[in-house]
């Protein structure tokens, strides 16, 4: 994008970013910058959670059941110092949503690059080598598309706990976890990396690298790969929309990450049991965080989307 | 048409052999058939015994063909957890999975698509505003919490409708109906909005796009230069042409209602299929997961095959080009 609008050679890579029409696009999309801007909020308080929650809620020493299920702090009985009330355990509730949108990030991150490495590795191949290998590379993409992720998740989710020892999987699980999203995910990359590569590989650079004797393997990493990163990075933003939700929905239902260490989707699990005695908030806050967060993120990836695509300029 | 039909077939044939053999290695390789069955105190001659009766000596292929045949049959075996034949437990609970999910598909139907063909037609509206507003926030709230919400608002606070189970239901031979009673009604209402709302904004977001892609073409255009009044051209003219890429997407989100349908029920422990499925996942209970698996295979598979042949009949140019014989 950048070598596009700013012609002018001498200036330092960050000055030219500014320039380029993706950062003018960017500035003057309100939505944009409030979703960015939201979504950097998140991830610095993800990334540096220990430091910004004001108190520890995996701490037993710090936590007190005479601190349980108190309200948020505009309601009568509270306590100031729990800004958005406890649980039943005398947790601080944003404490813990600090630290469950932390678990929540970092599944969803690692599966969004489990399935993006996938994905990016079975389309070069399926679009550069051809043939039968990319015949049958597709055909298992399509069986794959016609079932929805989240059950494909679920079925890897209930195959990991057959095969693992009870105290082994407990341990695992949040790995299980980001392998079975990560593989429910990587059709997606895998048919669009295909598609440009069908595209690039018949192109005068690369027949000029084969012609001069590169292997395949240093084409397609060298020559093809950053040339069909463009649609592969907006697939990636909504697609860690996705994983993020897939991942609180199968902690809800209880077969994702343990409640040792709860994500997002686990607090609104535990929050859930107890709605009807009137403790609303245990499970609301979480699911209001959940909320932000995916929102921030679909409306990111949408403005890239946009802001990428030729054809709307 | 017939050539395009029958390619179809078996690509049908090849999934479904595929999630079979999937199927099979869950049941077969997944933990050992043989404990999961026995008690501790089994000696290791009884086990073998067992083992050989079962036919778990035989080879691969045997082995695979009996329980592909068995399944053909709807035959998986007793469930480790209930102890009794999967089958049975499978047919209790369909009616339950079935009822929520064809509610739900005609509800987000009947009310997704003239939202899409409002926000097409008058796109500057508030209200077209405000509907697309509402599709982003549908689309990034996960199903298990609008549940949640609905339960909150409407069965805590207001109380007016309950918050788990079926209620009433009548026995009409071996299928169980929510549909006849007062109670089984109010009892789907809260679930089928759940699952209905992710879907409903899908298809208005659909909709929408392809009637403006469609009111931007000649013969629309042509239309209304004839005089044909703005009504008939929008809702006859227009959506007509907008149907066949709403028929596949409904169709196949068909099957992802029937999947989706797992979170649902499992918000408002509805007794259908889907709570059976995670129950089965969190127990480790291979036979139910085993079937669960083949069985949402088949309905997907017989889905994309009714769709397929509804392109068919909405799409003439499919007609001739099959007919112009390739």
């Amino acid at each position: 994008m950048s070598d596009t609008a700013a012609p002018n050679p001498n200036k330092s890579r960050f000055a030219r970013a500014l320039d380029s029409d993706l950062w003018h696009n960017f500035i003057t999309s309100p939505v944009a910058v409030i979703s960015a801007a939201l979504t950097l909020v998140f991830f610095a308080s993800a990334v540096f959670a220990p430091y910004i929650a004001p108190h520890n809620p995996f701490d037993l020493a710090t936590i007190s059941i005479m601190d349980a299920s108190l309200p948020p702090a505009w309601l009568d009985g509270s306590d100031p110092r729990f800004v958005l009330g406890t649980d039943d355990q005398g947790r601080d509730i944003f404490s813990t949503i600090i630290f469950g949108a932390r678990i929540s990030l970092f599944v969803g991150f690692a599966s969004v690059i489990f399935s993006m490495i996938l994905g990016i590795a079975l389309g070069l191949i399926s679009g550069y080598v051809g043939g039968r290998l990319d015949a049958f590379i597709m055909r298992v993409a399509d069986i794959q598309l016609s079932f929805p992720a989240i059950l494909i998740a679920l079925l890897i989710d209930g195959v990991a706990r057959g095969v693992l020892p009870r105290e082994m999987h407990h341990d695992v699980a949040i790995y299980v976890l980001i392998f079975a999203i990560g593989v429910s995910g990587w059709v997606q990359y895998a048919r669009t990396v295909r598609g440009s590569t069908l595209v690039e590989k018949n192109k005068e650079y690369v027949q000029a690298a084969r012609v001069i004797g590169i292997g395949p393997v240093i084409i397609l990493w060298r020559h093809i790969l950053p040339n069909v990163m463009g649609p592969v990075l907006v697939i990636a933003t909504i697609h860690l929309a996705i994983a993020v939700i897939t991942e609180a929905t199968l902690s809800f239902l209880g077969v994702g990450v343990p409640p040792t260490t709860p994500s997002l989707g686990t607090l609104i699990r535990i929050g859930n049991d107890f709605l009807f005695s009137g403790e609303w908030w245990i499970t609301i806050f979480p699911g209001i965080a959940l909320v932000l967060l995916v929102l921030a993120i679909n409306l990111l990836g949408d403005w890239l989307r946009d802001a990428l695509n030729p054809k709307l300029r | 048409m017939f050539s395009f039909i029958a390619k179809r077939l078996v690509q049908s044939v090849l999934v479904m052999l595929t999630v079979a053999l999937i199927a099979f290695s869950l049941f077969r390789y997944v933990g050992d058939p043989i404990n999961n069955m026995v008690g501790q105190d089994t000696t290791l001659e009884e086990r073998d015994e067992l083992k050989e009766r079962l036919g778990l000596n035989d080879n691969f292929f045997i082995q695979f063909g009996r329980f592909a045949r068995n399944a053909a049959q709807a035959e998986f075996g007793f469930s480790y957890q209930h102890r009794r034949p999967v089958s049975d437990l499978i047919a209790e609970r369909m009616p339950a999975t079935l009822e929520l999910s064809l509610v739900s598909a005609l509800l987000a139907l009947v009310v997704g698509i003239p939202m899409g063909v409002y926000t097409a037609i008058r796109r500057n509206s508030w209200l077209s505003h405000a509907f697309m507003t509402m599709s982003l926030v549908g689309i990034s709230l996960p199903t298990f919490l609008i549940g949640i919400l609905l339960i909150l608002f409407f069965g805590v606070v207001l109380r007016w409708l309950p918050t788990f189970g079926r209620g009433e239901v009548v026995q009409l031979g071996w299928w169980s109906t929510g549909l006849l009673t007062a109670s089984g009604l109010k009892s789907l209402i809260m679930p089928s909005i759940t699952l209905a709302l992710f879907q409903m904004t899908l298809i208005m977001r659909l909709v929408r796009s392809e009637m403006l892609e469609v009111m931007r073409t000649d013969f629309v255009k042509f239309a209304r230069a004839r005089g044909l009044i703005e009504r008939y051209v929008n809702f006859v003219v227009a959506l007509k042409n907008t149907m066949v890429p709403v028929i596949t997407i409904t169709g196949l989100q068909l099957g992802s209602i029937i999947a989706f349908a797992i979170i649902t029920e499992s918000v408002f422990q509805w007794p259908g299929m889907g709570l059976l499925f995670i129950q089965a996942v969190s127990a480790v209970d291979i036979p139910i997961m085993a079937a669960y698996l083949v069985l949402i295979a088949f309905f997907f598979v017989v889905i994309n095959l009714i769709v397929d042949m509804l392109y068919v009949v909405v799409d003439p140019r499919l007609r001739v080009d099959s007919a112009g014989g390739h």
